[in-house]
């Protein structure tokens, strides 16, 4: 039905050897999304535009910067000083690292909500997924680039976690830093990585995702399929085309970002120590130790959980485990009901305490582990997994044996871990934990036999409002 | 105005003034990203005026400086050399120094100097940028790159691929034997005071 | 005059709860607050003399540019260089000092930090507490021991000024208050306000961007807002075809 492009003169030229008009059309005029975007469909866009600020900022940080172990603090120094305006953009880089967070944090949230990993969208997830890796890593290697103590002692801990891999540990860990210790080495090739080989995955990632995702067509809050209707032409009867319509009012989120973004970078660039961490202004000193280390706050849910399983090996399993789940969410939750708007109250629940207790992980994370914070840290990293679990258990109605079952073989796991860890001194907080625990997972498992809570509504045919 | 027949006026006045407001941040934008590129504080600090003493520079001899990390000559013409030099039209493209940027209004004369003996020159041949070398030997600068001849004023001698006479910096003389290159004359008399 | 309203009232209401884990000392540290106000140019010009007077004899500010400083405090570069710069410093470097780190370890026992910073990962509190709570110890080296860093070698230099203090301890040995012994150059009041300004002057030293950057935000905020409402409307008329 696409009509022969009419252009003449240079686009007409340009266009009959590449198509940028069949691109356009494909995939802004004539690319169709569902009408019934909410709040929760701006952090897509608006990710997209971090990563574009972070690159143009970053290459003009990379013409002041120099990956020197010796200059490397001081040139830091000289761009927040003597560089003309360098100080705005060294801040826009930094504000945009955690900006990038919050937005994706936000976006993931949201293919929870409304189920936009499952199929026919589990591509698009797990490039999602790998772009969220990527984008841990590109972080990570950024913040070792101030060489500050933070930066330092940071990438020490998180370096020594592959030091805890069985067998070739010791020797990754000497590898990746190139020297026995954080140093020179380290800063370069965290450098190189960083502005050069990190940016392109996290490039050609964007480009698949995108891709994946404008071969199947966007989800929506309904969770309804807006190609199963379509009129006399073939175009969507819910959709509408993504210019001008997404793009005025992707605008509008644009602008409420912006107001957000230019509030942290011009009044409040540190938040408080959390976007940039006050010992990160004392250069990097391997002699100490700075006295608390914190990871940058969109780390510490997953810190937390490395730190709640006080052997490291299995901490840093667990921590792995934890984001390696999510690659199998797809195949994880096979409930066909994909949008929250239908799905039973249990569900509800369960991502209501997911939410919560992540933030709550991500909260423990910055502290300085007490008996009680630990403990509580192992709980919510439990309780993380059995999130997954209980998605799982939901992906379809269970009979009374499975269910049982299912409880007796969570419980079990949960308390065997905790009969080898009681000692006489913390066998108070251990049973109390391990009471509320399973109080959570016996509701949730068991009164869907006896009560109504499971049910799911109806779906409807079309989007709503 | 019903819904389904778009008021076209408000739509185009709307999206010309988004997309006016738009550019415009965007362009503002731009504004700290390429300023950050021109010379840093420290860049200009290290650009401030040279002092140096010239008590001890022998007649005929040339001694190089740096400021604002460009070669400056400093030479002490003999009688000779400042006989040498002449403002004979048909051997010189500028032979009055009438093209303004090539030196500071106290240099338009006819040894292009402050004192007639010290010539400061910028050491930057004009037509690509090469180091010409000091020929005291035949009174003149000869640029090696595509061959340049200016004479001991730093005119640009007819026939050369130069267009135009080596530059003089700004410079004054704090006293009979200091010379500060970057600063011209009168310019700082209040700090003194 | 709006604007300054506004620029006042985004401050306070982003003022983060900023805990600096090495201020955090408890006890009786806490109470001393540094007053903060970078826009008073008169604090920050005395802060600099001050600086220069007491502290620059061993603290560097390495990264503070002599002319960035005196741009900033509307400080005229000749009076500048008559009184805050010392010896042959040219007005475009930084405040290094002159005293060789190896000459400090024999004096202090310590090198005398870099202050440039300190604002930044201490806080200005701790600056603050630091210059008010040195109290007469004899167990020191100095005769000078302070709370806010205990066993600190650096020596009271502000003695004269404030003059010596005693400080108060509970049964537990706990220090609950401190004490002017002896009476100083200057009063209580006039004391605390010099080591305001000390304080104010380091926390702008720490960022000097920071007198540009409440300003220049205003106006970008309101330029982003106007975008923001004319964004909405665009979006709105649009939408008006979708039913």
């Amino acid at each position: 039905m696409s009509e022969k492009n009419q252009a003449t003169g240079v686009i007409g030229w340009i266009d009959e050897r590449l198509p940028i008009l069949s691109f356009i059309k494909d995939h802004l005029t004539h690319y169709y999304a569902p009408k019934n975007f909410n709040f929760w469909y701006f952090f897509g866009s608006l990710a997209f535009l971090i990563l574009f600020l972070q690159i143009f900022t970053g290459i003009f940080l990379a013409m002041h910067y120099k990956p020197d172990a010796k200059l490397a603090f001081d040139s830091v120094e000289f761009i927040m000083r003597d560089v003309n305006l360098g100080w705005l953009i060294r801040y826009m880089h930094s504000t945009g690292a955690s900006a990038f967070f919050v937005v994706v944090y936000l976006h993931m949230f949201r293919a929870l909500m409304y189920g936009s990993f499952k199929k026919p969208r589990e591509l698009i997830w797990l490039f999602g997924v790998f772009i969220y890796l990527a984008l841990m890593a590109e972080a990570f290697m950024g913040y070792l680039l101030p060489w500050g103590q933070m930066s330092y002692w940071g990438a020490q801990v998180i370096i020594n976690l592959f030091t805890t891999i069985p067998f070739i540990g010791p020797e990754l860990g000497v590898w990746i830093r190139g020297d026995f210790a954080i140093s020179d080495p380290t800063l370069t090739r965290f450098f190189a990585l960083h502005i050069v080989a990190v940016p392109m995955v996290i490039l050609l990632l964007v480009i698949l995702h995108l891709s994946a995702l404008h071969t199947v067509g966007s989800n929506n809050p309904d969770g309804v399929e807006i190609k199963k209707h379509k009129d006399e032409n073939g175009i969507p009867l819910d959709g509408v085309p993504f210019h001008p319509y997404y793009t005025v009012k992707d605008f509008v989120g644009i602008g409420v970002f912006l107001f957000l973004f230019a509030l942290t970078v011009f009044f409040v660039p540190e938040m408080g120590g959390y976007f940039l961490e006050h010992a990160n202004f004392i250069p990097a000193n391997p002699l100490v130790t700075p006295e608390h280390i914190a990871p940058v706050w969109y780390f510490t849910p997953f810190y937390s959980i490395l730190r709640a399983i006080p052997d490291p090996a299995y901490g840093a399993l667990a921590m792995a485990l934890s984001i390696v789940v999510l690659f199998f969410l797809p195949w994880i939750d096979k409930n066909p009901i994909k949008s929250i708007r239908y799905r039973s109250s249990l569900f509800k629940i369960n991502l209501f305490v997911f939410v919560i207790g992540f933030l709550i992980l991500g909260w423990l994370g910055v502290k300085a582990p007490t008996p009680l914070y630990s403990a509580l840290a192992l709980r919510f990293s439990e309780m993380y997994f059995i999130f997954f679990a209980l998605l799982y258990f939901y992906s379809t109605s269970r009979s009374n044996f499975f269910s049982y079952l299912f409880t007796g073989i969570l419980l079990s796991l949960i308390t065997i871990y905790d009969i080898t860890r009681i000692t006489s001194e913390n066998y108070l907080t251990v049973l109390i934990g391990l009471v509320l625990v399973s109080i959570f997972v016996i509701f949730m498992t068991i009164t869907p036999l006896y009560t109504r809570l499971n049910t799911e509504k109806q779906v409807p045919d079309r989007v709503t409002g | 105005m019903s819904s389904d027949n778009p008021d076209n006026g408000r739509r185009k006045f709307l999206t010309g003034s988004l997309s006016l407001v738009g550019g415009t941040g965007a362009a503002a934008t731009l504004w700290p990203f390429l300023s950050s590129m021109a010379p840093s504080a420290k860049a200009k600090a290290a650009g401030a005026p040279v002092k140096v003493d010239i008590s001890n520079l022998k007649e005929g001899e040339k001694i190089d400086l740096i400021w604002r990390k460009k070669p400056i000559w400093v030479v002490k013409r003999t009688k000779d050399m400042l006989d040498s030099i002449n403002t004979n039209e048909t051997k010189h493209k500028d032979p009055m120094s009438d093209n303004t940027d090539q030196q500071p209004d106290f240099a338009k004369n006819k040894f292009r100097s402050l004192k007639p003996e010290i010539l400061v020159l910028e050491g930057v041949c004009t037509h690509l940028g090469c180091n010409p070398a000091y020929k005291p030997g035949e009174n003149k600068f000869f640029c090696a790159c595509h061959g340049s001849n200016f004479d001991l004023a730093g005119k640009v001698a007819n026939g050369s691929p130069a267009g135009a006479n080596l530059k003089v910096p700004p410079y004054r003389f704090e006293d009979e034997n200091t010379l500060i290159v970057g600063e011209l004359p009168g310019s700082n008399e209040t700090k003194k005071g | 005059m709006i604007k300054n309203i506004i620029i006042s009232l985004l401050i306070i209401l982003t003022l983060s709860n900023v805990s600096y884990s090495a201020a955090k000392k408890g006890g009786i540290v806490d109470n001393y607050k540094a007053i903060n106000n970078i826009n008073n140019k008169a604090s920050l010009q005395r802060g600099a003399k001050y600086f220069m007077n007491y502290c620059s004899g061993c603290h560097s500010l390495k990264y503070m540019r002599m002319s960035t400083l005196a741009e900033d405090l509307d400080i005229e570069e000749t009076v500048f260089a008559k009184n805050l710069i010392f010896a042959d410093k040219k007005i475009g470097e930084t405040m290094t000092i002159a005293m060789k780190e190896s000459d400090a370890l024999i004096w202090f026992n310590a090198a005398p930090p870099d202050l440039s910073l300190t604002a930044r990962s201490k806080g200005a509190d701790y600056i603050y507490a630091k210059l008010n709570t040195y109290y007469e110890d004899d167990n020191t080296a100095t005769g000078f021991n302070n709370l806010a860093l205990p066993n600190t070698s650096m020596p009271n230099i502000l003695a004269g000024l404030q003059g010596g203090q005693k400080v108060i301890l509970d049964s537990n040995n706990t220090p609950i208050a401190l004490e002017v012994k002896s009476k100083g150059t200057y009063d209580e009041n006039e004391f605390k306000q010099m080591t305001n300004d000390i304080t104010n002057f380091l926390v702008y030293v720490s960022e000097p961007a920071k007198l540009k950057r409440y300003s220049i935000g205003f106006w970008v905020l309101l330029f982003i807002f106007i975008f923001t409402i004319i964004a909405y409307y665009t979006k709105k008329e649009f939408w008006k075809d979708i039913h």
